[in-house]
């Protein structure tokens, strides 16, 4: 059964508030080699049947639900 | 003139715009189940505030998909008018009705608190009862407002004049401490091409009567069905 593993990101112009509040909060933890921090979503999807269209399918997916490319990107691994 | 509020499951500010609706504007109001697939009949349909399907994955994102979407996306492109409030307007931007999206507040806080917005455009079906540069007090309350867009949307919002109300201070200053969610050139309501669709983070149903605060919010009502009887 394929697995597909799925990461969202907010897109690098616009400004991530919550990874703001954790970059500054590694860095009073001591972690002065924190340049940035990014907040984005990881989602696993289990799919039926074979691994035909899988690519299309999951971008369709991406696209029309699991990310708004209006302020997201997404990328993905289809591990068989 | 028939308005009707699409209730979703988790929507939360449903009875209150229609309450608005009924008892203080007095005009036909119904209720519109999210299942239903539709919307005939009526002029202008009403997104309400609250937590569809809750706000799962992102604010307006699984709504946008419920059955009663199809209808309520055909009526607007008919003409006919959309209003979306709140996570209503989050709906309208997830469903591309209108442009841009809403993001975390800045401040990463709910902010409930009532504001101030200055109307950018009267010249609007939602706005025609107010003066150009009028100040009105309505209250917010959101986790997600952060209105956002790239350059070329927020250029062609601000030349076609679709920008209807903007955060504002009390004497109409656009100064930082009035901007209670880090929106983009302080937008709080925007309109689509046609000016049919208005979607916007403030309340104006939690404003609509002096007891409760402020009464600034009846002029949009006030606007939009002066707008359908002279339709």
């Amino acid at each position: 059964m394929p697995q597909v593993k799925v990461y969202v990101t907010l897109k690098p112009t616009l400004l991530d508030a919550q990874g703001r509040v954790v970059h500054n909060a590694l860095n009073s933890l001591g972690y002065d080699n924190v340049e940035q921090v990014r907040i984005g979503k990881y989602i696993e999807l289990e799919l039926t049947g074979g691994s035909q269209n899988i690519e299309r399918d999951v971008r369709e997916m991406c696209e029309k639900l699991l990310a708004n490319p209006v302020i997201e990107n997404y990328r993905f691994e289809v591990v068989k | 003139m028939k308005f009707g509020v699409v209730q979703f499951p988790g929507s939360n500010c449903d009875q209150d715009a229609y309450f608005v609706l009924r008892d203080v504007m007095r005009v036909p109001v119904e209720y519109i189940w999210h299942q239903t697939t539709s919307v005939k009949g009526f002029d202008c349909i009403v997104l309400p505030g609250g937590f569809s399907y809750g706000d799962y994955l992102r604010t307006g994102a699984i709504a946008r998909f419920s059955p009663v979407m199809e209808a309520v996306q055909e009526h607007a492109a008919r003409g006919k008018y959309l209003i979306g409030i709140c996570n209503g307007f989050q709906i309208l931007c997830e469903s591309g009705l209108l442009p841009g999206a809403l993001v975390r507040n800045e401040g990463l806080k709910f902010v409930c608190k009532f504001v101030h917005l200055r109307v950018e455009n009267s010249d609007t079906p939602w706005t025609c009862e107010a003066k150009e540069g009028q100040i009105l007090r309505i209250p917010i309350a959101h986790g997600e407002g952060r209105y956002v867009a790239d350059e070329e949307t927020l250029a062609e919002l601000t030349g076609s004049r679709r920008i209807l109300v903007r955060y504002c201070d009390a004497e109409g200053r656009y100064t930082p401490g009035s901007n209670p969610n880090g929106s983009v050139n302080h937008i709080a309501g925007i309109a689509n091409e046609t000016f049919n669709v208005f979607g916007l983070m403030p309340h104006p149903e939690r404003a609509s009567e002096k007891i409760l605060g402020s009464a600034d919010g009846r002029i949009l009502f006030e606007s939009i069905i002066k707008t359908l009887r002279s339709g």
